[in-house]
């Protein structure tokens, strides 16, 4: 789809400028005259949206960078005083940290889109992987981010992930005492945590840099998942989806301004407000939300490296992803004995997430004692977590290639424009073709 | 770039067989870059391990008579939680008497406390799944409880239940004097 530009410039200065660095004209190709699906629901939305969350996290982050002291007696006092003090500094401040929840919001609303419809299948694969990558990254900054207040809560979750390290075999020791620069999460690990969360979104900038170029060789996947094959398929993004984009980020920022305004401290910890303490850990330690089904896959294996491998691997098999599915079908609108799978997945990631924020030992029905396997009771937290993270890997290594190779998948439409037009409320126009389809 | 031969000599860098001095030009040069910036990188990397001031941190003197039987002293060292116990007979008793239970960690409790002292037990307080500091007191074997993924330790310290692959760690340490030791 990478269609020839049909840029002309038309003052002096462009045709100037073209001769010189084309910054307009690959502009003009990939905001203005980009040949998008036309059939694009508002799931397709959410790419817009999240590169406003970077934007809006890189703007706040370098404010919030111009007060916050990256040292272990400063640093939470700081961060209270942009509260207290700065100008405008809790406005800031909040939207920086409820930035990162909306930002996380937007990327699994973004990535579970992407699994329904196929779009990291083939010719989008290394789209799907350097989403993969950003993602990734995303949780490296936002894990370094939360560090920085040097709150309870950011020492012994900086504790608690830094070692996850040291499950590595002969190495991991070395490796943890090398990211810390000491014997302990202490100021050295502060210092370079900040120095990391500072750089890192600008490496997440240039990744989706290149998600975008990745994006616009092969062009957007559609709900049908069939390709484009005429222009009758495509509207050009501007105005199209620059309004539909636009529409949806109001939409959004009306949910973001929620938090901001209303309940700012609906999505931090209570122990957060507590400065860092290294002698005492709080009684129940959790990470931001958005993390919280990969802690319950930490947490259900009885083995400290292999929890590791099993929490590493649930991220893992994301980037393998298009090579597990076997089906040729992309959009599991037309592979109805998929979707069932599918909606129980987005259940259990969102029971995972339950479970991570639960005390391991902690009943699942109240007052209600089975029988002991292993090592806790059947009706735990621990056991709940287990099923469900067999589930989740279940889904992608086992019925995600199986259910490629034994399905019916209903028949495809010809073109994009075919569902549209033999939609049941249009016009007798197309019935013919409603017809034709049985 | 030499398909076409111009003038009587022929090319010297066509000649496929035999390596030439350009080629040699080319590994040489090639080798001193990679060695030149894994030399560079190693500096770049090393950085991050501890600081000379971090290494010279101190070992710390601590007077026992401090504290009382059944209580436990948090100090910090090396920027890490120091628990310095003082057990009950009934403590050491249950510990003695796991010996040879079936422990994760093998380790009796004499080599966890210096000789003729079963009463007080230094540990580092941390515990071995991913760093945390356990709360005396609860889990089912009399000891610690780690709070952050449910690791028990009983009352000699050793891993009992729970993720935690270790027991937690006895730190170098001597007796000064009767009640005074130092450890590091």
């Amino acid at each position: 789809m990478s269609a020839h530009s049909t840029y002309e410039p038309k003052t002096g200065f462009e045709r100037w400028m073209d001769m010189r660095l084309p910054i307009i004209r690959m502009t003009h190709d990939t905001v203005l005259t980009f040949p998008t699906p036309k059939n694009l629901n508002y799931w397709w939305t959410f790419g817009g949206i999240l590169a406003l969350c970077l934007a809006m996290q890189i703007v706040t982050g370098i404010i919030l960078a111009m007060h916050y002291v990256p040292h272990v007696d400063f640093a939470f006092n700081s961060v209270e005083r942009i509260m207290r003090d700065v100008n405008y500094g809790w406005l800031v401040r909040y939207t920086h940290a409820s930035g990162a929840s909306m930002f996380f919001l937007a990327v699994y609303i973004h990535i579970f889109r992407n699994l329904y419809y196929g779009s990291y299948k083939a010719p989008r694969e290394v789209l799907w992987i350097l989403g993969c990558v950003i993602y990734l990254l995303m949780i490296i900054t936002a894990f370094m981010g939360y560090v920085l207040p040097w709150g309870q809560m950011s020492f012994h979750g900086a504790v608690v992930i830094t070692n996850l390290l040291g499950a590595i075999p002969l190495i991991g020791p070395a490796i943890t005492t090398w990211l810390w620069g000491g014997f302990a999460v202490d100021d050295p690990t502060l210092n370079r945590f900040f120095s990391l969360h500072y750089l890192l979104p600008f490496v997440i900038a240039g990744v989706v840099a290149l998600h975008i170029w990745a994006l616009h060789v092969p062009g957007n996947n559609n709900p049908t998942g069939v390709n484009v094959t005429s222009k009758d398929d495509t509207v050009p993004f501007h105005p199209y989806y620059t309004v539909k984009d636009g529409f949806a980020i109001v939409v959004f920022l009306i949910l973001f301004g929620f938090f901001v305004f209303w309940y700012p401290e609906a999505l931090m910890s209570p122990d957060n407000f507590v400065q860092a303490n290294p002698l005492v850990t709080p009684q129940h330690i959790v990470p931001e939300w958005y993390l919280l089904p990969f802690y319950a896959i930490l947490r259900s294996i009885p083995n400290k490296l292999g929890g590791v491998i099993a929490m590493f691997s649930a991220i893992a098999v994301l980037f393998v992803l298009p090579w597990l599915d076997t089906s040729k079908v992309r959009s599991m609108r037309y592979r109805p004995s998929v979707r069932p799978y599918y909606f129980i997945l987005i259940g259990v990631c969102l029971v995972l997430g339950w479970c991570g924020a639960q005390e391991p030992a902690q009943q699942v029905i109240p007052h209600f004692t089975t029988f002991t396997v292993i090592d806790y009771d059947l009706n735990t937290v621990v056991w709940l977590s287990r099923v469900m993270a067999l589930y989740y890997f279940a889904y992608f290594l086992v019925i995600t290639p199986m259910m490629g190779l034994r399905e019916t998948p209903l028949p495809l439409p010809e073109s994009i424009s075919e569902p549209v037009l033999s939609h049941p409320a249009r016009g007798p126009a197309v019935t013919a073709a409603a017809t034709q389809k049985g | 770039m030499s398909d076409t031969v111009v003038g009587a000599n022929p090319d010297p860098h066509v000649s496929g067989d035999e390596p030439n001095r350009r080629d040699f030009i080319h590994i040489a040069a090639g080798a001193a870059a990679v060695g030149a910036v894994a030399g560079l990188a190693w500096p770049f990397i090393d950085q991050m391990n501890p600081a000379a001031d971090t290494l010279a941190l101190a070992s710390i003197e601590f007077d026992l008579s401090k504290v009382v039987e059944g209580q436990q002293v948090v100090v910090k060292w090396r920027g890490k939680p120091l628990f310095v116990r003082y057990r009950t007979a009934k403590e050491i008793a249950e510990a003695v008497k796991d010996d040879h239970a079936d422990l994760r960690d093998p380790e009796p409790d004499e080599v966890r406390h210096k000789p003729g002292k079963p009463q007080y037990l230094i540990l580092v307080g941390v515990c071995t799944h991913l760093g945390c500091v356990p709360n005396f007191g609860l889990g089912d074997y009399g000891g610690w409880l780690c709070p952050c993924h449910g690791s028990v330790y009983d009352t000699s310290g050793r891993i009992r239940k729970g993720p935690a692959p270790k027991n937690l760690a006895v730190p170098d340490y001597s007796f000064l004097s009767d009640t005074k030791i130092k450890v590091g």
